[in-house]
């Protein structure tokens, strides 16, 4: 029997290799260097790997259209795009991340115990929280390439194990953030079993866990129809959760309420584009051809997850559980970029995750400034009046609220703009109809805030907004910039995009 | 020589030096903003010299890529019509700066804020009507609500965080939907030979009529709501009583003509077949309007809601005029654009000091003030003459271009709009006798007459509105041709009278 030793291709995969390889050090460090020291080291350490990598996606981005990994990850247009897209997302949330006064000082310690007092005011810290960022940064980067079932699996698991746990590390309300880790960790892994369960089906249907061989056999036709329609429906739930899309949002508001906000942040930016990077290449390649099978389906969910989620958002009384619900809204915005199932479509989609990413960790950074004596203040009542007391702060948070709803001049318009025409082109005008009509709903939630915080007098209860930090000043500024400059400016990325952008099949 | 680039750059420039000003120094802010204003002006006024009269095209066009993967491109251009409106804000632009000298003191925001926002919306005034890119005319067309909301929202007094959002929340729902239409109009013109904003190539897109008619609603309403007109008029009243009288002139006078603008220039250019099928029906609402601003003008307490209500009279006469689709209704609808912009600023900017100095917008709570503040009394009410169209003012000309435009299509509608006429007297009559005469009301007797700014202020105001009442005919040079240009392009020729030797 020959054996021939797998072809891994290490230059395509290096991006990730070099997440994982930073992602050990940083447990080395975790066990070898004086505590004082570890911040520090590890902040470093997070973002030195995550440059190296971005450097190495740099690098790599003229050897697309290959294979690596014995045929397992592909690196195309789109596949280099949402890495880059998801490491300057990632480098932005980590450095909200180290602002430790986030973080609880002992996660193993109960909440009220004797040992949390004693690892507070021994000032512990909770450095591991850089090395699993680390880890669900590499799952997120193969999540988008993954060309198989399995290694798609694999990604999924390595990109929500390490979230499961960051979304229960905050320092106060430990329990509601320990509910919401319980509950992110219990639906997720429901929903996996839906995902493997799809995949079972698949398999069933082509024989095949590779998408070149599902696509084939879909291609081919020959099929049981049967089989490929519960695939793609129960791997769709799988994907539909991730992105937090109706009926598969129940943990979204929960989870990003009670997740330390730069996690929160991370979270809803970084791992919507990776899921829906995933998503748009299997809808886009694997199941380009059974269109019949799942754009109805999907036209209904984002149909539903667009009016939901504006609509619910009205009744928020919370800037986290509000934004929570806004990126259900935007995520109905998306599933038209996959839905629309054209070039223009693709291209939408990744600039729309892009400038949303951007923007979603920019008022996150905001919301971690907000504080009184007892944390973060997330309570929109005592927002009221914002504007008045720090006009820089409210003012950039407007910003990022009106590149939400999709004004003119923001990042946001343009995504939504393209990602429409796409859908429209494609004919779905239903679709691109009540996305209209949610952005007008969802215009008026964002203006309340506005309202809230410019035209209401502020309640003297002790609220006040943190001087930000220098790096937590690098992220909101850095945002704000790129969601103002995407919507005034957009061509060049827009050409980057539309050069880069097709999926090798 | 690349005019209207540099009109838009002017104001901002002036935005950018305001901004760098110590917020201290609010002498010098203003005198910033007014000299920027003032700037603007006579450059506008030197673009308009060079403008060729009788060139239908547009002209001083400039065109420069934008988004070159969507087709976007920033392209400007003007004709007669956009001509008109921009030299009429920007003369309003100083006169309001100087008029409202201390309006921005009672605001949640520095004096300087309220400045800057205004440098800023003027820039986008003038982007909003030189645009001949549909893509850059929507964008600015949702940016300028922004500096408007804050202006309302921040500046204004009474409810004015709520009529701010209102006004935000129509704004943006119209303009969503004519966001559908620009989308569907792109998509179009990407299946019919490369995707486009460019204004003229659209207009030659083909499309089915119930497209058409689609598409029409979804610009329409967008202006409709903009405009005001019935039903879509309710935010007008409540945005007007809460602003500062400068930015109701901004918002009544300027702003709300982009409504009446973009159906001449958007509604008509693109979607002619479905602007006729249209037309009964939206003939009919501008009556409703006409009668139903009018009726309500008569029966309001508030000076300010007063006003905006007979704006919506106003309004409906120049909707009507431009579906009238005559060379006379459209010629008497751009003037009866540039004329209201006068004659409602004349009435709210003289409104608005007889309400600061009394205290209360109240009209009954006025009275007598023709002898005590005699300038302030007989500016409002010349003002109040030219709203109500005596002939001799320039309202006058236009409000019978557009009934005898009118007339000659649709005779009934004309003589039921011109009952507005006469309600047009109550409305201002009623308000003039209350507070300019009879005894003076106690609390009255001390009120200060205009002072030499506010007399300045006014005093090019007065002018514009006595001069072209008596000689409008240099106004009509300009306006004339493009009228006659747009009611070809649609197809109609205006109806011969039918004179016939009977009489004999």
């Amino acid at each position: 029997m020959i054996f021939t030793a797998p072809v891994l291709n290490y230059t395509l995969l290096s991006p990730i290799l070099i997440l994982l390889g930073g992602a050990l050090i940083g447990v080395l460090v975790e066990a070898f260097i004086s505590k004082a020291l570890r911040p520090i080291t590890q902040l470093s350490i997070t973002i030195g790997t995550l440059v190296l990598s971005l450097s190495q996606v740099w690098k790599i981005r003229n050897e697309q259209s290959m294979t690596a990994a014995m045929g397992s990850v592909v690196i195309d247009g789109p596949a280099i795009l949402m890495q880059a897209s998801i490491l300057i997302i990632s480098i932005i949330s980590v450095f909200l991340i180290a602002d430790t006064d986030h973080f609880t000082a002992l996660a193993a310690a109960l909440p009220g115990s004797d040992e949390e007092r004693h690892s507070l005011q021994t000032g512990n810290q909770v450095t591991e929280v850089y090395p699993l960022t680390l880890f669900a940064i590499s799952g997120m980067m193969l999540f988008p390439i993954s060309s198989d079932l399995i290694t798609l699996f694999v990604a999924l698991e390595m990109l929500s194990l390490p979230l499961y746990i960051m979304a229960g590390l905050s320092r106060r309300r430990r329990l509601a953030s320990q509910e919401a880790a319980l509950k992110y960790f219990l639906l997720g892994a429901f929903s996996s079993a839906f995902f493997l369960f799809g995949m079972a089906y698949l398999y069933g249907y082509s024989a095949s866990v590779t998408f070149a061989g599902i696509r084939q056999s879909v291609v081919g036709g020959s099929g049981n129809d049967i089989l490929l329609f519960i695939g793609i429906a129960f791997l769709s739930i799988g994907l539909l959760f991730k992105v937090s899309a109706v009926p598969f949002h129940a943990w979204s508001p929960d989870v990003y309420q009670g997740a330390p906000t730069p996690v929160t942040g991370f979270m809803a930016a970084a791992t919507k584009v990776a899921a829906f990077g995933a998503m748009l290449r299997i809808y886009y390649t694997v199941f380009a051809n059974a269109e019949w099978s799942w754009t109805p389906m999907l036209s209904g969910i984002a149909i539903v997850t667009m009016l939901f989620g504006s609509l619910v958002a009205i009744a928020q009384r919370d800037v986290k559980r509000m934004l929570a619900y806004s990126s259900i809204a935007h995520a109905g915005f998306l599933l038209t970029g996959v839905i629309a199932l054209n070039k223009a479509g693709l291209e939408a989609s990744i600039f729309y995750l892009f400038a949303y990413g951007i923007a979603t960790v920019g008022a996150f950074a905001i919301v971690t400034l907000v504080r009184d004596s007892g944390g973060e203040v997330t309570d929109l009542n005592r927002w009221k009046g914002l504007g008045k007391r720090s006009p820089w702060v409210a003012a950039t948070f407007a910003g990022f609220l009106l590149a939400f709803a999709g004004i003119p001049l923001t990042s946001g318009f343009i995504g939504k703009f393209s990602i429409f025409s796409a859908a429209y082109e494609s004919g779905a005008k239903g679709v691109v109809i009540v996305g209209v009509l949610s952005s007008a709903i969802a215009a008026f939630f964002y203006i309340r805030v506005i309202v809230l915080m410019f035209f209401t007098d502020p309640i003297q209860d002790g609220t006040s907004v943190e001087i930000p930090s220098v790096l937590t000043r690098i992220t909101v500024i850095f945002s704000m910039i790129v969601t103002i400059a995407l919507g005034v400016f957009p061509a060049p990325l827009l050409n980057v995009i539309s050069n880069l952008g097709t999926f090798i099949r | 020589m690349i005019w209207l680039s540099l009109l838009m750059a002017l104001p901002l420039v002036g935005s950018l030096v305001v901004a760098a000003l110590p917020k201290t120094n609010e002498k010098l802010v203003k005198q910033v903003a007014l000299a920027t204003t003032l700037v603007v002006m006579g450059t506008t006024i030197a673009m308009a010299v060079g403008f060729q009269r009788d060139n239908v095209e547009l002209q001083f066009v400039e065109k420069y890529s934008w988004i070159p993967s969507f087709g976007i491109n920033y392209a400007l251009g003007i004709d007669g019509l956009a001509l008109v409106l921009i030299l009429m804000s920007t003369i309003l632009a100083p006169v309001v700066v100087l008029a409202g000298w201390n309006e921005a003191h009672g605001g949640r925001w520095s004096i300087k804020t309220f400045y800057i926002l205004i440098l800023v919306l003027e820039t986008m005034i003038i982007g909003v009507f030189t645009a001949t890119d549909v893509f850059l005319f929507y964008v600015i067309f949702e940016a300028m609500l922004i500096p408007v909301y804050f202006l309302i929202g921040g500046y204004g007094t009474g409810e004015r965080s709520a009529a701010a959002v209102k006004f935000l929340i129509y704004s943006l729902f119209g303009g969503l939907l004519m966001l559908a239409s620009i989308i569907a109009l792109y998509v179009m013109s990407g299946a019919q030979g490369g995707h486009t904003f460019d204004l003229v190539a659209l207009s030659h897109l083909e499309m089915s009529s119930t497209t058409q008619n689609l598409l029409f609603l979804g610009f329409f309403i967008a202006f409709a709501i903009k405009a005001p007109l019935w039903p879509l008029h309710t935010w007008l009243p409540d945005a007007a009583q809460s602003a500062t009288p400068g930015t109701s002139v901004l918002l009544l006078g300027i702003l709300d003509k982009v409504g009446t603008f973009g159906m001449i220039r958007y509604c008509l250019t693109l979607f002619p077949d479905a602007s006729k099928t249209f037309t009964p029906m939206i003939l009919v609402l501008a009556l409703i309007s006409i009668v139903y601003g009018a009726i309500l003008a008569i029966g309001q307490r508030d000076l300010k809601r007063l006003i905006a209500f007979t704006s919506i009279s106003h309004f409906g006469f120049i909707t009507m005029g431009i579906f009238a689709m005559t060379s006379q209704g459209h010629s008497g609808a751009t003037l009866y654009m540039f004329n209201h912009g006068f004659s409602t600023a004349a009435l709210f900017l003289v409104g608005g000091w007889m309400i600061s100095r009394r205290g209360s917008s109240t009209i009954s709570d006025f009275g007598g003030l023709q002898r005590v503040t005699p300038v302030m009394a007989w500016t409002f009410f010349l003002a109040g003459m030219s709203s109500l169209a005596l002939p001799g003012l320039s309202s006058f000309v236009s409000e019978f271009l557009v009934l005898v435009g009118t007339f000659t299509r649709y005779p009934v509608h004309a003589i039921i709009a011109t009952f507005g006429i006469v309600l047009a007297a109550l409305y201002i009559l009623i308000p003039v006798q209350k507070a300019l005469h009879g005894p003076i009301t106690p609390g009255n007797e001390d009120l200060s007459d205009l002072n030499i700014r506010e007399k300045i202020a006014i005093a090019p105001v007065i002018a514009i509105i006595v001069a072209l009442g008596f000689y409008p005919s240099p106004l009509l040079k300009v306006i004339n041709p493009a009228a006659t240009h747009v009611i070809a392009q649609l197809g109609f020729s205006d109806p011969v009278p039918n004179l016939t030797s009977e009489g004999k």
